[in-house]
């Protein structure tokens, strides 16, 4: 069977350089930071007391308040960034079949904050279970793709991927598959994170990922930096329309960009440290490739997971040369981390819209805070240090890893 | 209006989002002022929370107006708390 093309007709962002996807791109591009210290909770005694967290979000202006109250941050910020993106792709919705319209969803961890306030409450009390009713559906990830679908009345195929930082490239790359087989028309795919909570820093802090670097917030997230020592928590979400490239084209849609691979794998290796050769990386990259049926020498620009971790950023470079070679050297990669900070589940899908930007204005995001590169790191990558820069750019790689060794990769081209 | 019926009048503001208007003693939780059955629960926990009374499962079910709350409440007010 002729498996249909798939195109991105619309795109949505709540990140925390960015309240929608025009800023978000105009503060990538000059290379802001999102980072400050954390006003969610008292942070005082913890390790790492800043964050990249949203600001200036008001919940209330995009969903009634009866509503929003018994939905976690994390659903919030799926909804907002879904009005942006559906809006965006100019969807008629009574001149579409809905039935073949799915929501897939990415969350690392869903309604982590929801979880901590009702077990606190309950820990206050005298043993007496009184759990509030919207609890658990607060709490559960997958209330964020059912909320998306109760608002617009979207009835296809609708669930959540849950591969910790991988999550939203998961459900870019299920809805891919959805929509090349025919059985979706278009597909809601995004993710959503809101773990900036005590239980989301003290617990990354216990695993020693984060950057302790409390006396310097801006500069401490630094991809490829020989001094960066860990990652910044970040939340937000982003929400991209995958659309079949005849039904978007049949409706008049402006067209983005076409998704053309997706390639996964897993570590096998550990919990939380990756595979010290990059092996799952490597793998999912050329899965990736396999599927898009193209070239390495093809991908322009890999925005790479690069988290800002002492282990875990080499590793990626290692698995990019030995993929692509000497071509890794003509390439521009950049780790857009360093000014959102690590959206967990939502990484992929604000990276993907980053991505997806680059190829529009053929302007590569920079890798800010990178100043002087680790001496591990072959010094003939081009990691975009500092500043973004011009370039042509034609096909753009997307990576993300998870704990667990989840690895989902996805590639973006000029539609042409 | 008693202390116990303002508070009781409050929290179904507050969790139903309706106007103080609309909380009448007669006015149905679900036909009259929009809630479900979630919502429903949510108001009894709340009133158990308040009110540190524990309201059985049965009497529950038979509180389905403002009214009828307030009375429950009223009437088991300083008895065996929790």
């Amino acid at each position: 069977m002729t498996l249909r093309r798939v195109v991105v007709t619309g795109l949505g962002a709540l990140t925390p350089i960015g309240n929608d996807v025009s800023t978000y791109w105009n503060n990538l591009a000059a290379g802001v930071s999102g980072a400050g210290p954390i006003t969610k909770f008292d942070a005082s005694k913890f390790r790492t007391q800043f964050a990249c967290e949203l600001k200036g979000v008001d919940v209330t202006q995009y969903i009634p308040r009866q509503e929003a109250r018994k939905m976690d941050a994390f659903t919030h910020y799926a909804l907002i960034a879904t009005d942006e993106a559906v809006k965006d792709a100019n969807i008629d919705l009574e001149a579409i079949d809905r039935n073949k319209v799915g929501v897939i969803w990415g969350s690392g961890i869903g309604g982590l904050r929801s979880f901590e306030d009702e077990m606190i409450d309950y820990a206050k009390g005298d043993g007496t279970p009184r759990i509030n009713p919207f609890f658990i559906v607060r709490m559960i990830a997958d209330s964020a793709s059912g909320q998306i679908s109760m608002r617009y009345g979207f009835r296809g195929t609708n669930y959540v991927t849950v591969s910790a930082c991988a999550s939203t490239n998961n459900a870019i790359i299920d809805a891919f598959n959805y929509i090349r087989l025919g059985r979706l028309n278009m597909c809601v795919v995004g993710g959503s994170e809101a773990a900036v909570t005590r239980a989301g820093i003290g617990g990354f802090n216990a695993n020693r990922a984060l950057s302790e670097r409390n006396s310097d917030p801006q500069g401490a997230s630094r991809p490829y930096d020989k001094e960066r020592d860990g990652f910044v928590l970040g939340e937000g979400a982003g929400s991209l329309i995958l659309e079949d490239l005849d039904h978007a084209q049949a409706r008049g849609a402006h067209i983005y960009a076409e998704l053309i691979g997706g390639g996964m794998s897993s570590d096998a290796y550990h919990i939380t440290a990756p595979h010290p050769e990059g092996l799952g990386a490597f793998l999912a990259m050329q899965d990736a490739l396999n599927d898009a049926g193209i070239q390495p020498s093809e991908i322009d620009y890999i925005n790479t997971h690069g988290t800002s971790t002492p282990i875990g950023d080499p590793q990626e470079l290692k698995a990019i040369y030995q993929l692509f070679g000497d071509h890794s050297f003509q390439m521009n990669i950049s780790s857009t981390k360093s000014m959102t900070g690590h959206l967990l589940g939502a990484a992929g899908a604000v990276e993907a819209i980053a991505s997806i930007k680059a190829l529009e204005h053929q302007l590569v995001p920079p890798t800010i805070n990178l100043v002087n590169v680790d001496e591990e790191i072959d010094s003939r990558f081009n990691l975009t240090p500092l500043t973004a820069q011009a370039r042509p750019l034609t096909t753009v790689m997307s990576n993300a890893f998870g704990f667990g060794g989840h690895n989902a990769i996805v590639i973006f081209r000029k539609l042409s | 209006m008693s202390e116990i019926a303002q508070k009781v009048k409050s929290i179904i503001v507050e969790k139903l989002g309706v106007e103080e208007s609309e909380v009448t003693p007669e006015a149905s939780f679900t036909n009259d002022l929009g809630a479900d059955s979630l919502d429903t629960v949510e108001l009894i926990m709340e009133f158990e929370k308040e009110f540190n009374q524990s309201i059985p499962d049965d009497e529950a079910e038979k509180i389905l107006t403002v009214g009828q709350a307030i009375d429950f409440l009223e009437k088991n007010a300083g008895q065996a708390g929790k």
